[in-house]
């Protein structure tokens, strides 16, 4: 179990690596990608940042939960932070389980979970308008 | 008794800094956050927030104490 903030490139091959055990004959990943659009404005790139020590507390306690909730073997999340281009993966997570139901379950959980309560913040940069912090300029965070 | 405050994103942006310690007389992160709103202008409503204590979440009404760490967290949008 481990979940990590980087301000490196999140590379899936290795990650995937981590997870792998014998008694699982399941494995399903999630990636977050940029993308080049968000409320209909293009985008340009992102700014990722994190308060890393809770971040990574309550990201463990996530990936604990998973644990209980699902019947699943090993889970593992990295978040990147700092600056993303269009096409760069910012979130991994992976998980593997004996069957895929538990592996499905619980990777959705995860991703679920980390956008609800991880302090991750993200701050888009628009071709056609000042840069944003995502969820902070209106009353009611989305 | 002196609080230090850690500071990320629209927050850092709109105190201009990211730490400071203060001497402060406020007894709780609900009193603190209204006193910093007010000298900072901050956007955020304390509604909006959630708040830190010494890197773990805690209570609005958590009683500050000498030397503690406080970070205000806006709303997250990871992923």
């Amino acid at each position: 179990m481990q979940f990590q903030i980087t301000d490196q490139e999140i590379k899936p091959e290795s990650l995937r690596r981590e997870i792998l055990r014998d008694v699982s004959g399941a494995y399903v990943s999630f990636e977050g990608w940029v993308r080049n659009h968000n409320d209909g404005k293009p985008v340009n790139g992102l700014e990722y940042s994190s308060y890393i020590p809770l971040a990574e507390k309550e990201g463990m306690r996530i990936l604990s939960e998973a644990k209980e909730r699902y019947r699943i073997e090993a889970a593992a999340c990295v978040h990147r932070i700092g600056s993303l281009k269009i096409g760069e993966i910012a979130v991994w997570v992976g998980v593997s389980a004996a069957h895929r139901d538990a592996a499905f379950d619980a990777n959705r959980y995860i991703i679920d979970q980390t956008k609800a309560r991880v302090p991750i913040w993200k701050r888009e940069a628009y071709l056609d308008s000042p840069a944003e912090w995502v969820n902070c300029t209106d009353d009611t965070p989305g | 008794m002196k609080i230090q405050i850690e500071y990320f994103a629209l927050l850092k942006e709109q105190r201009g800094a990211s730490i400071e310690t203060i001497e402060t007389k406020a007894a709780t992160p609900e009193i603190l956050y209204s006193d910093l709103k007010r000298q900072y202008t901050f956007s955020l409503e304390p509604s909006a927030l959630k708040v830190a204590v010494n890197e773990d979440f805690a209570n609005w009404n958590h009683s500050l104490e000498d030397g503690d760490t406080v970070v205000f967290i806006p709303p997250v949008a990871g992923g």
